[in-house]
């Protein structure tokens, strides 16, 4: 690994003023994947600003009832908040479906969001890839893309968002808090991320010189009656070929009244499925319309010869969870 | 760059180390403490979990430097019921990953006693620590030899 100058902030505004003045510096969190593209030689930071020590690891009710998630508080923390486990059911599932216990203790929330790709010609140096450096082509295309992305690819670029979380947290509309030293913007989750287009290694409407404070979730009652599932190649411990986030609750005529909808796995950012939520809302739980929503959604899907069955596998796991709550809302 | 202090198995020790270097080789190679075992070095196999301040993380993704004033358990400075029933049950053949595995189901155990679920967690928080309970929370330890049977049942019995 490339030696960097390591600084270890205790003051958010002086972290931000020192981000502003050192473009080449970046903040460190966790480290569970920086440490492993540095070690890569994929990111070379000049500087790691460790802000794990600034106070920034709190989770809060709001009085709206929504919650506020620190950007430093760890994944495994977030998955057991009781309002977490109560309220917002399949944000807990996801994150406690992603990575490992260890990993799970060391990530932050803010870390998880800008995680890089898993693409395998994104960390294979030997290899095109357009969002390591751009212009340079992708070899995923021609390659092994059995992992890669259906939707919202481009002809630059098809690497999946590997995270969980930042899935259910699209189908809460959670919004991000960044500061800087210019001043605090917030985002919401579904427009953080960019889409690759013409430029793969632009990931984020992060700033440079910006940092992740906190995550807000607004109050969401339909998220009591949630679940996520994920489907992957081994039971544990592997990232998702297609996984998805759903809320669901009804009307007192029996016909859906809010349903929330994102998908994993398949997409080249977190993926909220709005298409099919529009045909769901104030249809009847059928086999028939949870089918027919999720082929709306997965219409716009550009497979490729190793991912083709991702589109199939979506809908028939968009089907089986929201038949899933359907039960269970149905039981209670 | 100025000395690295780190606090491990109840110890104050100093290491003159650059800040890319992770906590994991500081263990093994600077202060000798190769109880510590390198197995992928990118988070995957858990060989190197240690506790910090009872929390198991793996060290090979940790950079030394962040960890300095926290308190470091490795498995020189275990003394615990588990690694007994390890021995009893089999849990091992070659004996790499156990080092890790006994860390991980230290830390695991007072994640379940606090209260934390795991992706096999049905309720609220967990009940009982079931097999499929334990074979997830422990799915970041991984044995080439396979001797997770016995693995699952040390820490069954450990747990009860």
């Amino acid at each position: 690994m490339k030696t960097f100058n390591y600084l270890r902030a205790t003051d958010v505004d002086v972290a931000l003023q020192r981000i502003a003045v050192e473009p080449g510096a970046r903040f460190l969190g966790g480290g569970t994947n920086l440490v492993d593209l540095m070690r890569e030689g994929i990111e070379a930071p000049e500087t790691l600003i460790d802000i794990t020590r600034l106070p920034l690891d709190g989770i809060e009710e709001l009085p709206d009832g929504g919650l506020r998630i620190g950007a430093l508080v760890r994944n495994s923390d977030l998955a057991a908040h009781p309002v977490v486990r109560g309220r917002y059911p399949f944000l807990s599932q996801a994150i406690l479906l992603g990575a490992t216990g260890q990993i799970r203790n060391m990530a932050t929330v803010g870390g998880n969001l800008l995680q890089r790709t898993r693409c395998l010609y994104f960390y294979d140096e030997a290899s095109a890839c357009n969002k390591r450096e751009p212009g340079a082509g992708c070899a995923a295309r021609e390659g092994f893309n059995r992992g890669n992305a259906v939707l919202g690819t481009s002809d630059a670029c098809v690497a999946t968002h590997p995270s969980d979380m930042a899935v259910a947290l699209a189908a809460i509309d959670a919004v991000v808090e960044v500061r800087s030293s210019r001043g605090t913007r917030h985002i919401p989750l579904t427009e953080f991320h960019l889409l690759p287009g013409t430029t793969p290694h632009l990931e984020s409407q992060l700033e440079s010189d910006e940092l992740i404070t906190a995550v807000e979730l607004p109050p969401l009652p339909v998220a009591a009656h949630s679940y996520y599932r994920k489907v992957r190649d081994r039971a544990s411990y592997a990232f998702a070929l297609v996984s998805v986030a759903a809320a669901l609750d009804f009307g007192a005529d029996g016909r859906i009244a809010d349903v929330r909808l994102a998908l994993g796995g398949v997409a080249t950012k977190p993926w909220r499925a709005r298409t099919a939520e529009q045909l769901l809302l104030g249809a009847a739980a059928s086999e028939d319309s949870f089918a027919t929503a999720a082929a709306a959604e997965l219409a716009a899907a550009v497979p490729l010869p190793g991912n083709a069955f991702k589109i199939d596998l979506a809908c028939r796991t968009v089907v089986a969870v929201l038949r899933r709550l359907t039960t269970e809302r149905s039981g209670s | 760059m100025p000395e690295l202090r780190l606090r491990i198995n109840g110890e104050d020790h100093k290491a003159d180390v650059a800040p890319q270097v992770s906590l994991l080789d500081v263990l093994r190679e600077h202060l000798w403490l190769t109880g510590t075992k390198k197995g992928c070095d990118q988070g995957a196999c858990g060989a190197c979990t240690v506790l910090v301040d009872g929390r198991r993380i793996v060290s090979c993704l940790a950079l030394a430097v962040q960890y300095e004033g926290r308190e470091i358990t490795t498995i020189e400075g275990v003394d615990h019921p588990l690694q007994e029933a390890f021995v009893r049950h089999d849990g091992l053949q070659c004996g790499y990953c156990t080092p890790g595995q006994i860390c991980s189901a230290i830390g695991m155990l007072s994640e379940h006693a606090a209260g934390a679920p795991s992706a096999a967690t049905e309720a609220l928080a967990p009940e009982a620590l079931t097999p499929a309970e334990i074979r997830e929370r422990m799915s970041g330890n991984i044995c080439r030899c396979g001797a997770y049977n016995g693995i699952a049942e040390a820490i069954q019995e450990v747990a009860s």
